[in-house]
């Protein structure tokens, strides 16, 4: 037996995992409080006492470690148009697996500035104009930087004609030069900056944010919990050498704050009928909706979904839903228990969180009558062929319904534009392994993937509804 | 010396996609740098494409004869995004039934268009006039 330890320091819990690497499987996992404000070891260990309780003693031959604790790794991007190069910044860092406070467009104002300063990011991304292409947005705001103290590093990744002016602007800072996000028009480059946010992290965040104290313990944090998540889904979306993946999927992940939701897959036009619009997104795409989640952002759910729709999925009066959410506002570590009315709500606002969360990841699809008949404009990722839909968080992996709430990431006939799957599997991420064979993909990418084709339940199959 | 940019698309809900790739083809072998945008493409597009690539001029094509109502309002949209005073063309089958092309142009100037060309234009005459639109003759 060759037992390898994978740690998820979560925002509220330390998620450990434990497997053995010789013979390919899973051995256990356990969870504890997060204990960030004391020392982040000590919930470790207790994470760790659970899981040798169910395993026995282990003798680790590694430790591999992501995180989340915090807040995350949080940052602001700066670009020039909000769809073109604002975006590109956006998409970036979202795939870094970074919690992205704010995104400038445009030049930079003082109002900003109180902004930036009051946020303090981990890593701020200013970029701007195509290579070549405008220079004075991304010089102005460098040079609107300079004048307030801050102690962030700043990744800069625009127009190459400006980059070592801003550089030179922005001297006695840590500064980045990297690739530009957007180098033509219209052409994707987010991968160089991915890369130089991760170097960050590795050598400088994960020390400021007291999270070295654990490091003695373990080989070291390797990345954002999201950015593991991330490369999990990769890994089982496309296979590696040896083992062939699950093919094209999305993953969904619900949280009490914030919704997740990951797509791995081209979804550009299938047909020549079909014109494209807007930027190309890249194949694996991560976006996150910070307003609709199961306990904080509740409210953001409902206002989205309509409370009419909760009350008819929950099946509860409009006067006991409002009851309930006031309740969840109180106490928003209320857990509902089995047949109770707060369980039907949790169904119906999982269900809203899961399809709202997705109508935004995925593209859409209009109509347009030319004088050639009629033609469809895309716009955003086309996810209708996408055959698996895997889901995770909390909220979602303790309820007996995940493949109902689930099946609502599917498209649906009263928004037929949207690009929803029209059909696909379930999976449910049961023993919340994500994250770690995420981590154990750098190493062992085939155990990683075998560990989850195997622990993704199968919770059926669904196809788009036609109520 | 650098390369002039030029944004060019067909506007509106025009899929007309040969003439197009020819003045592609056309404006990057005359030595120009090209953001094709394609077919259907709208105000905004032309203006954020311009905008993160500093373009030298826009050139808009029509051939579905509602150019005249998709390109309203074009040169309003480039001075509000900061765009002053960047060269505008249009050319096609801008209009609708036989009108005196010289009325055309004029309407056409009117709405802030520096250039408009008629139906059979060739790619070299709209080349010579970007030419002298951004004074490149004198520069060379």
């Amino acid at each position: 037996m060759k037992p390898v330890l994978l740690i998820d320091f979560g925002s509220t819990y330390t998620k450990v995992t434990a497997v053995d690497v010789e013979a390919g499987c899973l051995l256990g996992t356990a969870d504890s409080f997060t204990t960030i404000h004391t020392d982040i070891g000590e919930g470790l260990e207790k994470a760790l006492e659970k899981l040798h309780a169910k395993t026995g003693e282990l003798d680790y031959a590694a430790r591999y470690a992501c995180s989340s604790a915090a807040g995350g790794l949080r940052m602001i991007t700066s670009g020039l148009v909000p769809e073109l190069t604002a975006e590109a910044a956006h998409q970036a860092s979202l795939g870094a697996g970074a919690k992205v406070l704010k995104v400038f467009s445009f030049q930079i104002t003082e109002d900003d500035l109180e902004e930036i300063l009051r946020i303090n990011p981990d890593i701020f991304l200013l970029v701007g104009g195509t290579d070549g292409g405008n220079t004075e947005c991304i010089l102005h705001n460098a040079r609107m930087l300079a004048s307030i103290p801050f102690d962030f590093p700043v990744i800069i990744a625009g127009n190459r004609t400006a980059a070592r002016e801003c550089e030179r602007i922005l001297e006695g800072h840590e500064v980045h030069l990297c690739e530009n996000v957007m180098p033509k028009f219209g052409v994707l480059n987010i991968e160089p900056v991915r890369k130089k946010i991760r170097e960050i992290f590795l050598n400088r965040i994960i020390h400021a944010k007291g999270l070295s104290e654990a490091s003695e313990l373990i080989s070291g944090i390797l990345m954002p919990t999201p950015s593991a998540v991330m490369r999990a889904m990769h890994l089982l979306a496309k296979g590696c050498e040896g083992e062939s993946g699950i093919g094209d999927l999305i993953a969904v992940d619900v949280g009490g704050a914030t919704t997740d939701i990951y797509s791995m897959t081209d979804g550009m036009p299938q047909d020549a009928s079909t014109v494209y619009k807007g930027l190309p997104e890249p194949f694996d795409k991560r976006t996150v909706e910070g307003d609709i989640g199961m306990r904080y952002s509740v409210h953001g759910i409902v206002d989205a979904a309509g409370i009419g729709r909760i009350c008819q999925l929950s099946q509860l009066s409009q006067e006991r839903v409002e009851e309930l959410l006031e309740l969840l506002d109180e106490h928003k570590d209320m857990i509902p228990e089995s047949g109770s009315d707060l369980e039907k709500l949790d169904f119906a606002l999982a269900s809203m969180a899961i399809e709202t969360a997705v109508a935004r990841h995925a593209g859409t699809m209009e109509e347009t009558y030319t004088l050639m008949g009629l033609t469809y404009v895309q716009s955003g990722k086309d996810l209708r062929h996408v055959g698996q839909v895997i889901v995770t968080g909390g909220s979602l992996i303790r309820t007996t319904r995940t493949g109902e709430i689930a099946s609502h990431a599917l498209a649906s006939p009263a928004a037929p534009m949207s690009l929803r799957p029209l059909k696909a599997e379930i999976r449910v991420d049961r023993k919340y392994i994500l994250a770690a064979m995420g981590l154990l993909s750098e190493y062992e990418p085939q155990i990683a993937l075998r560990i989850m084709k195997k622990e993704l339940e199968h919770d059926g199959y669904s196809e788009q509804k036609n109520s | 010396m650098k390369k002039k940019v030029l944004v060019i698309g067909v506007i509106g809900a025009d899929v007309h996609a040969v003439g197009n790739r020819i003045l592609y083809h056309a404006f990057t072998e005359a030595g120009f740098e090209v953001i094709n945008l394609g077919v259907m493409v709208s105000q905004e597009e032309y203006i954020a494409a311009a905008i993160e690539s500093a373009a030298d001029a826009i050139v808009i094509s029509s051939l579905y004869g509602q150019g005249e109502l998709d390109c309203r309002g074009m040169r309003e949209k480039c001075d509000e995004a900061g765009l002053k005073g960047i060269p505008l063309v249009v050319g096609g089958n801008i209009v609708i039934g036989k009108q005196k092309f010289e009325d055309v142009e004029k309407r056409f100037k009117d709405m802030g268009f520096d250039r408009a060309f008629p139906p059979g234009t060739l790619p070299e005459t709209t080349i010579e006039a970007l030419r002298e639109l951004l004074h490149m003759e004198e520069e060379a």
